[in-house]
């Protein structure tokens, strides 16, 4: 492998490596806002105890969440020091802002597990939502660095000079809103389906009817029922996305769907993969007319294909797979969410068949997968450019040889932060049961917060 | 004040700042695990409690400095990019061990102590490496071909000055910590970890004192022009020894306050801070107007100006919305008496 792709690899394993506990990082906030406000609304412990049982995986996720996106934030200096360099005239605002928004969340995080039995209980709420505001805005912050990437405005480029800088005009590029709430609603479809995989698991491990039992049973339907809705919003979001490639990046969206001839009444292509040769999607599933109405809203709309333009500024064209990856799962958790609520709530019935709880436990890692194949679309589908036809990936990577060691030092050390995380979390669950904290907070939660064990 | 100084300014306040919670915070992480197996002075639980909640925010500071080298001096961030790749990586993959394993540490209690081991040594050689940033700064170990700065390891692993800073480095962690741990004790009315940590102390003082002089002689030799600099500003690195003398008082003497105790860790916190302070203001002068000697000065890596006045605004901003949580935070984990001395 040469630098330039070994530098590739490694950030993007970097990122991939973040990106799980950051989007949980985002989610699951808004799960325990969502459990406290239920409990103060009900007063029905078990929503205390869940807020706390995810505080605690919150707590263990943040321990490598925080490296890992300190690793990402001095990575980006250490290998693309041609494009921190831009980002540093251009665009610094984001990471500015975003110091705060860490801040926030890092003070109110100690302070709502650390200080919560000396808190008065609006405290202890005003804390959550500080922490879920601050894992939010860091998150739409960071997307806006992103979304400047595809968008970039707020300067006039001229012989390799950036003249009449304007950092506010470049925050708000015209892709930030659209990105970043993309972004944060897909977190929390994430936040919502990890935990119901969880829940969905414990019910088939436990006694039908049993006090465990129901306790996970609540738990799976607050994040079915939260799940399905921001699953809605972000497809609807998702849609919008796609136009704003058709206006802005016409070549990521026509690899996306592996369009080759600029046409009016386009086809939508789902599933197969793209053949360079034949120049079609071999294997996949055509939508007469879909693609020009989803670009455009109306049949008519002409989608630009790769063909007008030069080879060597195509994206990668498997980014076709990923894109599909992603609809096909974002379209998947709406259903489930959909059948989940209809069989509980209309049909009453109180019983999941088996393998719909299987479903459940696997629409978790599928939201996950999710968030994967959509950034490495975004940011593959990209290539060959770090900012839009401004400056290329190639010019702004580090003239450092020889990164193929770190690359393995820094996957050695992903895999032992990824097994240790899994295994303390199993660990802590297991030694500190369901019931365990059931009977601590039916004792007035007597120290439910900081209990360890 | 032309801009690029006050960009250096709020720079140099940033590392400060990082520099004394990154002290305490490594340090605190060190000896939690030196006195893991001596439960009866309670000196570990002291440690735990000082850093549980406190090591994300040091970490926010981390990544708030590098911020504010790319927003600020953004030319300076490319060559800093470059050369530092090696060094910079091996504390990244430092820190992500040790932060992890310092949060497990606390979670899976059976492997309490393999699991404060890894954090507590690997924390203790990040601030070696951290502090590595400024001899390199300093030019000597950096070879240039074809335009492009390329950082000579060998170089700069064999010299005496890279080795002071180091010792320094790690010294001074281990002394300004055992202070603050010493006051936090003392606070929480533990008063068998507060003599592990005073004793501590007492000997790590002239320790680091003397790495400091080690410095000075080794940035002769080898930095002259740094040396020169900061010679030029003598009185006020006496006035700053003074401080440590001060400190010496809080840490040998009986103290005025209370009867029956030894020392005054508090007094030795303040003086051992204004010293530092009063020191790297002496050094962060000599060593303008280079960000990176000889090639990037400040004027030269500059941002553009309407960058500058919006970060400085969200600065403002920033530091308005954030102070009351920090004084919050402030309230509730260092002078909130039952948090201080709570049992367990
Ligand atoms: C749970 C995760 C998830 C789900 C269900 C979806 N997305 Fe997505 N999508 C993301 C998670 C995501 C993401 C990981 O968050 C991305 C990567 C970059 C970004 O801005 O958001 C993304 C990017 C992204 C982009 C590219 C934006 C760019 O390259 O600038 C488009 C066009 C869509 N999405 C469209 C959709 C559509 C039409 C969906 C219909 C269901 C959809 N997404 C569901
Ligand atoms: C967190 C989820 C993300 C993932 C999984 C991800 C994934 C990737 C991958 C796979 C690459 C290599 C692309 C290639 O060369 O083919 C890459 C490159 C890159 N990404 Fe992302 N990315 C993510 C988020 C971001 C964000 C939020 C930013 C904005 C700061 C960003 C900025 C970059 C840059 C600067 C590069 C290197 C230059 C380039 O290859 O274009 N990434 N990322
Ligand atoms: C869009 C994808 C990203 C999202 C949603 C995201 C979100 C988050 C969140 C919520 C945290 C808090 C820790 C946690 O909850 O696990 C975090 C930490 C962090 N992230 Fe990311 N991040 C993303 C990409 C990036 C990128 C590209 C960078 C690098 C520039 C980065 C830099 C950081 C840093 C430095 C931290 C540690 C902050 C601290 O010290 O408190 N993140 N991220």
């Amino acid at each position: 492998m040469d630098d330039l792709l070994i530098a590739r690899s490694l950030f993007g394993t970097t990122m991939a490596f973040h990106i799980i506990f950051a989007t949980i990082g985002v989610g699951l906030p808004m799960m325990i806002l969502a459990a406290e406000l239920l409990y103060q609304k009900t007063k029905d412990v078990d929503y205390v105890v869940m807020a706390k049982r995810w505080t605690k995986t919150f707590a263990v996720l943040l321990g490598v969440g925080i490296p890992t996106g300190t690793i990402a934030g001095v990575q980006l200096s250490l290998l693309w020091p041609g494009f921190m360099e831009v980002i540093g005239r251009v665009m610094p605002l984001p990471f500015q802002i975003e110091i705060y928004a860490f801040f926030i969340e890092a003070l109110f995080m100690s302070i709502y597990v650390y200080a919560a039995e000396r808190i008065a209980p609006w405290m202890r709420i005003t804390s959550l939502i500080l922490v879920a505001l601050g894992a939010l805005g860091s998150a739409v912050l960071i997307t806006n660095v992103h979304a400047f990437q595809g968008t970039p405005t707020g300067f006039r480029y001229e012989n390799g000079q950036f003249l009449d800088i304007d950092p506010w005009a470049a925050f708000f590029n015209p892709s930030f809103f659209v990105t970043a709430i993309h972004v944060a609603l897909s977190a929390y479809v994430v936040g919502a389906f990890v935990v119901g995989s969880v829940a969905a698991f414990k019910m088939m491990r436990n006694e039908y009817g049993s006090r465990i039992y129901k306790f996970h049973q609540k738990a799976l339907m607050i994040s079915l029922v939260l799940g399905g809705i921001f699953a809605f919003l972000t497809a609807i979001n998702g849609h919008e996305s796609a136009q704003y490639l058709h206006e802005y990046q016409p070549e990521k969206l026509a690899a996306a769907e592996g369009l080759f001839e600029t046409q009016s009444h386009a086809p939508l292509a789902i599933g197969g993969f793209t053949d360079r040769e034949t120049e079609s999607v071999k294997w996949g599933i055509e939508v007469p007319w879909a693609l020009s109405f989803l670009a455009g809203n109306s049949f008519d709309t002409v989608v630009v294909g790769l063909n007008d333009f030069p080879e060597e500024l195509w994206p990668p064209l498997f980014i076709h797979t990923l894109f599909n990856v992603m609809v096909g799962i974002g379209s998947l958790l709406i259903l489930i969410s959909i059948a989940g609520i209809i069989w509980r709530k209309l049909l009453k019935k109180d019983r999941f068949p088996k393998f719909f709880l299987w479903i459940l436990v696997l629409a978790g890692p599928m939201a996950v997968a999710a968030i994967e194949a959509g950034w490495i679309f975004a940011c593959t589908g990209r290539q060959p450019w770090v900012i839009y036809r401004i400056l290329s990936t190639a010019e702004s990577a580090t003239t450092a040889t020889n990164l193929g060691i770190l690359f393995i030092l820094f996957i050695a050390v992903y895999v032992i932060l990824g097994i240790a995380v899994v295994f303390v979390l199993l660990y802590f669950f297991r030694k500190n049961k369901e019931m365990d904290d059931i009977k601590r907070a039916e004792e007035k939660y007597v120290r439910l917060f900081s209990s360890n064990s | 004040m032309a801009d690029a100084l006050i960009a250096i300014t709020v720079l140099w306040g940033f590392v400060f700042i990082y520099a004394v919670m990154a002290t305490m915070d490594f340090g605190a992480g060190f000896w939690s695990m030196i006195y893991f197996n001596r439960e009866k002075t309670r000196a570990t639980n002291i440690a735990n409690r000082y850093l549980s909640p406190t090591w994300e925010v040091t970490n926010t500071f981390i990544v708030a400095l590098v911020v504010a080298v790319y927003s600020l001096f953004p030319t300076a961030a490319y060559t800093f990019g470059t050369i530092l790749l090696i060094p910079g990586s091996i504390i990244l993959l430092l820190l992500a061990l040790r932060s992890a394993f310092l949060v497990f540490s606390n979670i899976a209690i059976e492997y309490k102590k393999p699991l404060t081991y890894i954090s507590g040594i690997a924390g203790i050689l990040i601030p070696g490496l951290l502090i590595s940033v400024l001899p390199i700064t300093h030019g000597a170990y950096i070879d240039y071909t074809n335009g492009t700065a390329n950082l000579n390891l060998q170089k700069l692993f064999t010299s005496p000055n890279e080795y002071a800073f180091i010792g320094f480095a790690i010294t001074s962690t281990l002394f300004l910590s055992s202070l603050l741990l010493a006051d936090y004790s003392k606070a929480s009315h533990e008063m068998e970890a507060y003599n592990v940590y005073m004793r501590d102390g007492r000997i790590l003082g002239p320790i680091s004192l003397v790495m400091a002089f080690l410095i000075m002689f080794t940035l002769k030799k080898e930095v002259p022009w740094i040396y020169d600099n900061m010679m030029d500003d003598l009185p006020l690195l006496l006035f700053s020894i003074t401080f440590f003398f001060i400190a010496g008082i809080g840490l040998y003497f009986p103290s005025f306050f209370q009867k029956g105790v030894s020392g005054m860790p508090r007094l030795s916190v303040i003086a051992v801070t204004i010293q530092y302070l009063i020191a790297s203001y002496v050094y962060g002068k000599a060593h303008l107007p280079y960000i990176i000697y000889p090639n990037i000065t400040i004027e030269s890596a500059f941002t553009d100006p309407n960058s500058f006045r919006a970060v400085f605004i969200t600065y403002i901003i920033g530091f308005a919305i954030l102070f009351p949580g920090f004084f919050y935070f402030w309230r509730l984990f260092m002078n909130d008496k039952k948090y201080l001395r709570q049992k367990s």
